[in-house]
């Protein structure tokens, strides 16, 4: 089976995010990080692969930089990554970034394309269903259990009130949550074999895209303003001495809810 | 002026985004439903009290709804023309508009908490945490695609009857809407309804385990309060994701917000940041979510909750 699927570097959350004051766009430092999200979708990749002998090829749209989240994900155990990364994407919007992946997913060939449900740095949340769409396949999303059945595959999907059991023929598009799988931590011998797995560098010409598509140009949605929000005040913070809760009663009585 | 609004039938209602949408929608002008689901007198009457004047209903049996509501959707605007299409932020809600947009190629405006009509549609959303608020302006051609958070507009009902409503045949899309739904599990829950409880009592992966999560629904028991999740617990299993509070969840402004081993991830502080007294507890000094608190308390919650609890005792 030829899973694709996609991830994302993002800036390292644990650090404070930049937005640049004329492009609005959040400012993208050389080392990004395998978004956090991201590690789920490359474990259950690599867990339906392990089943059949399958291949696991990673698809992100980003500046590259030094690849270091790519090779997060390639230490965990992915075969080669195709990197989507071209200047005159910079601006572009889900959208874009779905028509650039599915075409690439699909010049590739797969047939199942894994994702996560949403980005943590962009959280647009609908990138899965516009690659799905675009390739014209079932999608299983909200997924927090996956397995193979007979042609296709079957998910445990979060529902409002619990959980459905959904099942779609292959080729499929599935979205995971972080709840779905334990994703596995990269061994050294990972970490080095990383180093030599094969990266395609593509752009989007290559993939048949005119520069009126993409980036800033081909978005049918602009950034007007930023402006920041009043923060809220910082209040007490205390270590617990065995008597903090009485704080917080003090506090509830205050607000009269006891 | 033609806006749609996209509503799911939950348990014999209309989806409660529907109705938040709606109550806006009515403001720009005439405003019709695309309705998916079983189909029952009851939504459509809540439909039309909030300002639908034509519901039509796709039922989708067991099939997954996405492909073929998002083709049947793109069919209906296409006839019946549109400017603007608003979306709540469900599951079923980001299924089909995703794959409505891709299908119809127009681009989405996500995350919205306020939606504009001023010749072109914009939006205002928040980021990283609810510090920056960012307007994002639709460019292209109509119509345009906007997700919106919950509670980002009151459902108010304008007093109209119950409106017109008109089947929509199930579109034939073979392999891209062959996935089918073959069981339902429905979690069963107790206590005040998380949007409009007074008080709110949060948990988060802290908390340590499903079996532990006994800790949390001890204290809001006490306190008459709605129980409320962070996404990784939803994710984790421990509770349903009608608990979830956060950008992709409720919002929720209770009197008072308590939460413990809440991290205070960007996502869900622009899901509570506007709650009125906001305590947390957590054992991490460093964790964002004591930039928001009024009161935060750096210690074991698995030892100040229990204790709080106890105290809260016939009070």
């Amino acid at each position: 089976m030829r899973i694709a699927v996609c991830v994302k570097q993002i800036p390292d959350p644990a650090t404070p995010y930049n937005l640049d004051p004329e492009t609005h766009r959040v400012v993208r430092p050389n080392d990004q990080v395998l978004d956090d999200t991201d590690r789920f979708g490359v474990e259950v990749g690599l867990q339906l692969a392990a089943g059949d002998d399958g291949s696991v090829t990673l698809f992100s749209m980003s500046p590259s930089g030094s690849l270091q989240g790519i090779r997060q994900a390639l230490a965990m155990g992915a075969d080669k990554a195709v990197i989507i990364d071209d200047a005159a994407l910079a601006g572009s919007d889900a959208l874009t970034t779905s028509r650039i992946l599915a075409a690439a997913i699909e010049r590739e060939g797969f047939d199942l394309v894994v994702a996560g449900t949403e980005s943590t740095d962009g959280s647009s949340g609908v990138v899965p269903q516009q690659i799905a769409e675009l390739l014209d396949v079932p999608s299983l999303t909200f997924a927090r259990k996956v397995e193979i059945v007979d042609g296709g595959i079957r998910v445990e999907q979060q529902t409002a009130g619990g959980y459905d059991v959904a099942e779609a023929p292959l080729p499929a598009l599935l979205a995971v949550t972080s709840g779905v799988v334990e994703p596995r931590y990269p061994t050294f011998k990972g970490i080095m074999q990383a180093k030599k797995k094969p990266i395609d560098m593509v752009t989007a010409a290559d993939l048949g895209f005119a520069a009126d598509q993409i980036g800033d140009a081909g978005a049918g949605q602009k950034i007007t303003s930023v402006t920041a929000v009043p923060a809220r005040e910082a209040g007490e913070i205390v270590e617990d001495d065995g008597e903090a809760y009485l704080k917080i009663v003090a506090l509830l009585e205050q607000a009269k809810v006891i | 002026m033609t806006t749609w609004v996209f509503s799911e039938e939950i348990d014999g209602h209309a989806s409660a985004s529907a109705l938040e949408l709606l109550t806006k929608a009515r403001t720009f002008g005439d405003t019709s439903v695309f309705h998916v689901g079983a189909g029952s007198d009851a939504a459509y009457a809540e439909l039309g009290a909030h300002g639908a004047t034509m519901v039509y209903h796709l039922a989708t049996g067991d099939r997954l709804p996405g492909a073929p509501a998002a083709a049947a959707f793109a069919t209906l605007t296409e006839e019946h023309g549109a400017e603007l299409i608003m979306f709540g932020m469900g599951n079923t809600d980001r299924d089909v508009a995703g794959r409505l947009s891709a299908r119809i190629g127009k681009p989405i405006l996500g995350n919205a908490v306020d939606v504009r009509v001023d010749g072109a549609v914009s939006v205002t959303s928040e980021i990283l945490g609810g510090t920056q608020a960012v307007v994002t302006e639709s460019s292209g051609s109509a119509p345009a695609l906007v997700l919106v958070r919950s509670k980002a507009f009151p459902a108010e009902p304008s007093g109209e009857g119950v409106p017109e409503t008109t089947p929509v045949p199930m579109p034939d899309l073979s392999h891209a809407g062959s996935a089918v739904i073959t069981e339902s599990h429905v979690e069963e829950s107790e206590g005040p309804d998380l949007e409009v409880a007074g008080v709110v009592v949060a948990g988060g992966r802290g908390v340590g385990s499903a079996e532990k999560w006994a800790v949390v629904e001890g204290l809001a028991s006490q306190l008459d309060a709605a129980v409320g999740a962070t996404r990784a617990v939803v994710d984790a299993g421990w509770v349903p994701s009608r608990l979830q509070i956060g950008q992709t969840g409720k919002t929720v402004k209770p009197a008072v917000y308590i939460c413990a081993g809440v991290s205070g991830a960007m996502q869900h502080l622009v899901g509570m940041k506007d709650s009125g007294t906001i305590i947390a507890i957590n054992k991490d000094a460093e964790a964002p979510i004591f930039a928001v608190a009024d009161l935060g308390i750096v210690g074991d919650l698995h030892a100040v909750v229990p204790k709080l609890t106890e105290a809260l005792q016939g009070r």
